[in-house]
């Protein structure tokens, strides 16, 4: 039960306006290339043109030519100082510069450093590289066949495969199937996506050879891991490294990893002991840095004749690129993939995953989702309707039969996760009284009549958010806690720091929310700051919705030490014995006699001007939190989609999202985040694709390729939602900004499905561009 | 390298004035010679509006036009729409209504919005939406957007109705 506080404290459940927007608006945000330092100079990569090449020379004598060119540094040169290649994220090494031969178009290989981003633009084009081209592998499919070249001469292992993992009882999942009367089998690629923020990735690396002090300005959504490993792999001691990430334009996982342009701006600022700045186009943000997905997926379920299902069998090939970049737990390859197994209460799965390299962009990261949360939602729900399909049954019918009832939970997965709480079927019967499902189906039967096309999708699916706990999830090593520390001032106001750093989802706001729940003291009097390594206390940064899971409750905790001692002070104060004393958000006073209290404000004054005999001076508090669990955010979608059977293009009519992510801070931001997910959502199912031809050129490397959807083709998002607290984090909340992400992707795919359903078809792979629908139509014989 | 030429541009009622190459462009000036960071680069192909600004009472991408082709113009940019200390109704719109989340997007959709309003100050829904069709955003999915304009727009009619009783 959280104690309601009043709109001027502001805290939780307050839709209070953003701190963070008057800069925003005013246009005096403070992102990495509005930094500007005496003596900087610029930053510019060359990229290889070819997917998979030998280097044979690379002649600098033009490009060191161009007035103004200060420095051109290659792999060679990286090599010497033992930094031409660098860890990742996942336990692979990347060249940082290429050296003996690149591995995917838009690989760097140099970088060249002027006194201005024109000159060096111009000498990067100077750079004379000399390739000899290899066999290009484009297809995931191909990469483990015997006659398969082998990209990775740097490793042992003389072959193309990274990873094999699995998880789950395989014999009983086998026998479950050999039983069953029912099967439904999906083979479902989800593409290789982009996360593309609108802002690209960047930095200033500064360098002071005086101090011998390296400050990074970047674009980090993990400032403190990033600190740490410039440490470990560059060899500067940590505490002469400070990582600043000033506001940062988008991330969605695209700002987790460590990019060579970083690096690059590093050794050029030590090597000319001058600032460097390195900004990324948008070409080079899409081409290089990492991608998503990339996942051929397939999926059996084997149920009953009336639609109980029994059993899930998933098998996958994950296409990596020409390194293992992706930003994953360390004991998890293939993340939280196997969650797959959705809201679904089944007796038995299996699910096995394959990591494989191409001559493609590296990564694998974790866009918008808590490490592959989006594909394994994808592929059940879709798997799910399938099977509806198969049984002649109605998708939310099917649903029903199957949701993990609310007297299961805490539910054990068949694949191992324990969910902390949820209550599917209420979920769902709200999205479909919004949505009037009844009557659309009723409206589709007799559009179909008419030879009309409409469809209604539906995911019911669930995310497994918030990492850690520590015992199961590092990064790198490093455990995946994370950090709140909170210092309140003589007069009563506070400034609070943490390890994650936002990207646009309002911590500035939401956190200082928490403290004003927890404290008493106004929001509006609550300074938040993050991603600064010098002054916030250790985090692992904010990506996998875990901001509020962490954090989000190390602040909650904080702020509690912070009360325990106020208790102290508030006994003094008032001559009373802390037992006698109650709390209500804002000040203690005296059981019975409500007029005896002391507030918050005034306790924090007597912390440092009327100090209790024995206490220390001063109030504050840091808290270190290791979550016990994961949280399971989950929500019903709904789609409702026309298809024009001239064109096949395909209009969202409706879409209704109910999603419960238990105790909401800000339902302001919530809403405005899910907005933003499905939308983010809808262009996957519709227009994106990170797409190579067979040589290894990419075919989505700039806006005109790659589509983000304006406003005109977004629809109006209907959202609402249901509570179910987390049971385990200390003020019942779950993590909500990946939800319409993980989930909606399924919904827009269903939808379309069933709109085409009574033709025969069964699963259109994403992005569902016209071209692909009008085809259908086509051999269909519905349009011509 | 072709000579660099003398440009003169009035930003926000400020005169700006810089020696550039030819090829400098646009939003290069505004961003680096006059300082303006307000206004982004998000792309490299005219996409994404992050750079849009108003110059001569239209709205361009200034990472689509060289500075030298504005020499003599009058620009306005995101840092303009304040006035004495008060926040433009659009500002206060785009707060009111959660339209904005990371702000990168946020000065081209101000200025896109603002150039709408002033070719259409009754506009509807549809109106709003092919109005900053020009400009992306990652965050919001336009919706609070389309309802900041909307805000913006109420407020800037009552005032208009307040004066001309």
């Amino acid at each position: 039960m959280i104690h309601k506080t009043s709109p001027e404290v502001g805290g939780m459940g307050h839709p209070i306006k953003r701190k963070e927007d008057l800069r925003f608006i005013q246009g005096r945000g403070n992102y990495v290339d509005d930094i500007s330092l005496p003596h900087m100079v610029y930053g510019q990569l060359v990229r290889s043109p070819y997917a998979h090449a030998r280097i044979k020379s690379i002649d600098t004598a033009k490009a060191k030519a161009v007035p103004g060119v200060l420095a051109i540094v290659t792999g060679e040169d990286l090599a010497k100082a033992k930094l031409a290649w660098m860890p990742t994220l996942s336990g692979d090494q990347q060249m940082v510069l290429a050296t003996g031969k690149v591995l995917f178009q838009a690989q760097e290989v140099a970088f060249v450093i002027a006194e201005d981003r024109y000159a060096a633009a111009d000498a990067a084009e100077l750079v004379e590289v000399e390739y000899e081209e290899l066999p290009v592998l484009v297809d995931p499919k191909k990469s483990l066949d015997p006659g398969a070249p082998v990209l990775r001469d740097d490793r042992e292992q003389k072959n193309n495969h990274i990873f094999h993992w699995e998880v789950g009882d395989k014999p009983g999942t086998e026998s479950l199937f050999k039983s069953a009367p029912v099967k439904a089998k999906v083979d479902a690629f989800f593409q290789r996506c982009h996360p593309a923020p609108l802002e690209t990735c960047g930095c200033i690396a500064d360098f002071n050879s005086a101090t011998g002090r390296l400050t990074m300005y970047m674009t980090s959504q993990a400032p403190h891991v990033h600190r740490t490993l410039f440490a470990l792999v560059g060899g500067i001691p940590e505490n002469n490294i400070r990582v600043v990430s000033p506001d940062i334009g988008g991330g969605f996982g695209n700002k987790v990893p460590i990019y060579p342009g970083y690096v690059c701006a590093i050794v050029g600022s030590l090597t000319l002991g001058r600032p460097v700045k390195w900004i990324e186009t948008r070409s080079e943000n899409l081409m290089s840095t990492g991608f998503a997905r990339d996942y051929h997926m397939t999926a059996e379920i084997a149920a009953d004749k009336d639609g109980k299902m029994k059993a899930l069998r998933v098998k996958t090939l994950a296409d990596h690129g020409a390194f293992n970049a992706a930003a994953q737990p360390t004991k998890f390859p293939a993340g939280l993939f196997s969650i797959c197994t959705g809201s679904y209460d089944l007796q038995n799965a299996f699910c096995e995953v394959d990591g494989v390299y191409t001559n493609k962009a590296p990564g694998g990261i974790a866009y918008r989702c808590s490490f592959r949360v989006t594909e394994a939602a994808y592929l059940i729900e879709r798997a799910v309707d399938v099977l509806a399909q198969e049984l002649k049954m109605d998708p939310v019918e099917l649903r029903r039969k199957n949701l993990i009832a609310p007297s299961k939970f805490p539910y054990k997965s068949p694949l191992g996760w324990t969910y902390d709480s949820g209550d599917y079927e209420t979920n769902l019967n709200k999205a479909l009284q919004i949505a009037g499902y009844a009557a659309l189906r009723k409206e589709q039967e007799e559009k179909r009549k008419k030879g009309e096309l409409m469809g209604i999708g539906i995911s019911t699916f669930v995310e497994i958010v918030g990492a850690g706990p520590a015992h199961s999830f590092d990064i790198a090593g490093i455990k995946m806690f994370d950090s709140a520390e909170i210092r309140i001032h003589p007069t009563g106001k506070a400034i609070c720091r943490m390890g994650t750093k936002s990207q646009g989802q309002g911590h500035e706001t939401t956190y200082a929310q928490i403290v004003a729940q927890e404290l008493g003291i106004p929001a509006a009097d609550v300074t938040v700051e993050e991603g600064d390594t010098d002054t916030a206390p250790y985090g692992l940064g904010t990506y996998a919705s875990r901001s509020t899971p962490t954090s989000g409750a190390a602040t909650a905790i904080a702020a509690r030490k912070i009360r325990e001692k106020a208790k102290k002070i508030a006994a003094y104060l008032l001559e009373a014995s802390e037992a006698d004393l109650e709390w209500e958000p804002g000040k203690f006073f005296v059981k019975g006699s409500p007029t005896k209290a002391k507030t918050i404000q005034e306790i924090a004054f007597a912390a440092y001007t009327n100090i209790p005999p024995g206490l220390e001076a001063g109030l504050e508090a840091v808290d270190y939190y290791d979550p016990p669990n994961l949280t399971f955010p989950f929500g019903t979608y709904i789609c409702v989609v026309d298809i024009d059977k001239g064109t096949g293009q395909t209009k969202v009519r409706r879409f209704i999202a109910v999603d419960d992510c238990g105790n909401i801070i800000n339902p302001m931001i919530v809403e405005g985040q899910i907005h933003g997910g499905l939308t983010e959502g809808m262009a996957i199912a519709f227009m994106q694709q990170i797409d190579y031809d067979e040589s290894g050129n990419v075919q989505g490397g700039t806006f005109m390729d790659y589509l983000l959807p304006t406003a005109v083709e977004t629809p109006n998002w209907e959202t609402d939602k249901t509570t179910t607290p987390s049971p385990h984090h200390p003020f019942g909340a779950k993590g909500v900004g990946e939800s319409p992400n993980v989930g909606s992707p399924a919904a827009f795919v269903n939808a379309v499905v069933d709109a085409l359903s009574h033709l025969g078809v069964k699963h259109i792979d994403m992005p569902i561009a016209p071209w692909k629908v009008w085809n259908i139509l086509k051999e269909k014989g519905i349009t011509s | 390298m072709a000579r660099k030429q003398q440009v003169k541009i009035t930003i926000n009622g400020r005169a700006s004035e810089a020696l550039v190459e030819p090829r400098t462009l646009l939003v290069h000036f505004i961003r680096e010679s006059a300082g303006l960071t307000g206004t982004h680069v998000g792309c490299d192909t005219t996409n994404c509006g992050a750079c849009t600004v108003i110059l001569n009472g239209k709205t361009v991408k200034s990472c689509t036009m060289f500075a030298v082709q504005a020499n003599g113009a009058e620009i306005m940019t995101v840092e303009g729409l304040m006035k004495d200390g008060q926040l433009h109704p659009l500002q206060e719109g785009f707060k009111q209504e959660h339209g904005l989340q990371c702000g990168f997007c946020t000065p081209g959709m101000l200025m896109s919005s603002l150039a709408l309003l002033q070719k259409n100050p009754h506009p509807t829904e549809a109106d709003i939406r092919w109005g900053i069709s020009g400009n992306l955003c990652r965050c919001t999915g336009y919706q609070n957007i389309v309802k900041a304009v909307q805000y913006a727009a109420g407020k800037l009619n009552a005032a208009a109705q307040g004066g001309s009783k």
